[in-house]
């Protein structure tokens, strides 16, 4: 017999063999697919930023379709995603509250110095790296853009020196919150709430020398507030975002005029 | 053939011949899968149990097909073809009964299709039989199954060389791979002092 054919049968006839094998064992051994969270995974933003916590959309995904997750952890997806989910996995679709970050400090180029000149790589990491940033604050924004480069959807912008947050474009992923080397950036709900623009540790004398809008820990916004949403940690004023009902009496009273209303 | 030649054939192939660690074979899921001390163990026991199921098969069909037809040329593809079908097989098995290391293993285990270790064992085993006709279908099984062992034994040690690395202080160039291929190299050379050994165990 012609020798190509007959190698040619010999490959056939294994790779036959071979294949009627999976064949059954695939069917014997069927595992079935998770359908459901699939389905739910087709309804996620995909932008796989971990913000709910699991790994990413699949996790999420896997997750939500076991009753394991709660809804509306994806806050890049917001509402929309809530209400897609909600019928799949049979739950009753609940409100969502809008997140977004806020960046804890206004120390731009007119309230605040620099005390030496910076010639390295244009990051906040590797500014920081080197004697903690070019500033005369050591905790305030040092303008690079870390947060700027990390965010998605360009919500993020240095302006004069100090990054400030799009809330209308802010999907609060999380992502600028990794990124900023002084831990300025948190994400709160985006409700009526005062903020408050200075994350400095130092004692108010030495904040006052730094910047003109630093915190001084005065305490006067912790006793003018009716609702115990304001605390001085580590020589600065903090507003629990949920305590808070937004009435702005701290903003009011606050010297130094570092709460803001939003 | 005796079984001290087996044995010794077994040692050989753990220490002398360790497939990772003297022969670099197989070196992508030694690098990628050795993180955990679990994976590590999951990965060696599917390799294993490939190396053995693939030499098992591939050794008749080369022996009684393709030898006797003079289609030795055909070996590597026909080899290939087999050993994808008895990883997929494999897959499909874990996934089924085993889906926590089916989970663990995830990527690694398609890769064992164009691992070649397992290629490299299912070949070389005839190499060695063309050379010493009392080498056969027995002993190329023991050569696999020790493949497979060595294969484990430089996966788990290697796991636990990586688990204390995660402690170390290292510096931060040579963190992650860097630091990774370097301790491999370090574990392949101290590998080198079981040349000679097994000989001289068993004489």
């Amino acid at each position: 017999m012609n020798s190509i054919l007959l190698a040619v049968i010999i490959v056939v006839i294994i790779g036959l063999i071979v294949g009627v094998v999976l064949a059954v064992a695939s069917v014997l051994m069927a595992v079935p697919v998770d359908e459901k969270a699939a389905e739910i995974q087709e309804q996620l933003p995909g932008a796989n930023c971990g913000a709910c916590g699991f790994s990413g959309c699949s996790g999420y995904a896997a997750a939500l379709s076991k009753g394991e997750a709660e809804l509306g952890l994806c806050s890049v997806g917001g509402q929309a995603v809530i209400d897609a989910i909600a019928p799949i996995i049979g739950a009753e679709a609940v409100a969502s509250v809008p997140k977004t970050a806020v960046v804890h400090c206004n120390g731009n180029d007119d309230n605040t110095s620099k005390v030496t000149r910076y010639q390295g790589i244009q990051s906040c990491m590797a500014a920081t790296q080197l004697y903690g940033g070019m500033g005369e604050c050591s905790y305030g924004c040092i303008g690079f853009g870390d947060c700027m480069a990390a965010c998605e959807y360009g919500a993020i912008e240095v302006c004069n020196g100090v990054a400030i947050v799009k809330p209308d474009v802010c999907r609060a992923c999380g992502k600028c919150v990794k990124a900023c080397p002084k831990k300025l950036i948190t994400i709160e709900p985006k409700k009526e709430r005062a903020i408050v623009k200075c994350s400095n540790c130092d004692k108010g004398a030495l904040t006052r020398k730094a910047c003109k809008v630093g915190c001084i820990g005065c305490m006067k916004c912790v006793k003018t507030c009716e609702h115990d949403a304001v605390k001085v940690v580590n020589f600065h004023a903090v507003v629990d975002p949920e305590k808070c009902v937004g009435c702005g009496k701290c903003a009011e009273q606050c010297p130094q005029k570092i709460i803001f209303m939003a | 053939m005796s079984i001290t030649q087996l044995v010794g054939i077994f040692l050989a192939s753990i220490l002398t011949e360790n497939y990772i660690l003297c022969k670099f074979f197989g070196i992508c899921p030694f690098l990628g899968v050795s993180k955990k001390l679990d994976t590590a163990l999951g990965m060696s026991a599917a390799v294993t149990f490939v190396m053995v199921l693939a030499t098992a098969v591939t050794w008749p069909i080369y022996t009684y097909i393709l030898v006797p037809n003079e289609f030795e040329y055909l070996q590597t593809l026909v080899f290939i073809l087999v050993i994808a079908g008895l990883v997929q097989l494999v897959e499909i098995v874990l996934r089924k009964y085993m889906p926590p290391l089916y989970n663990a293993l995830g990527i690694y285990l398609p890769l064992i299709t164009t691992n070649c270790a397992v290629l490299g064992i299912t070949m070389l085993v005839l190499d060695k039989g063309a050379e010493d006709p009392a080498f056969g279908y027995v002993a190329s099984l023991v050569n696999a199954l020790g493949a497979g062992i060595g294969f484990l034994v430089a996966m788990v040690m290697f796991a636990g060389v990586r688990e204390r690395l995660e402690s170390c202080d290292i510096p931060k160039s040579l963190r992650g791979l860097p630091i990774t291929l370097v301790s491999a190299s370090l574990v392949a050379c101290s590998f080198l002092g079981f040349s000679g050994i097994v000989d001289k165990l068993l004489q």
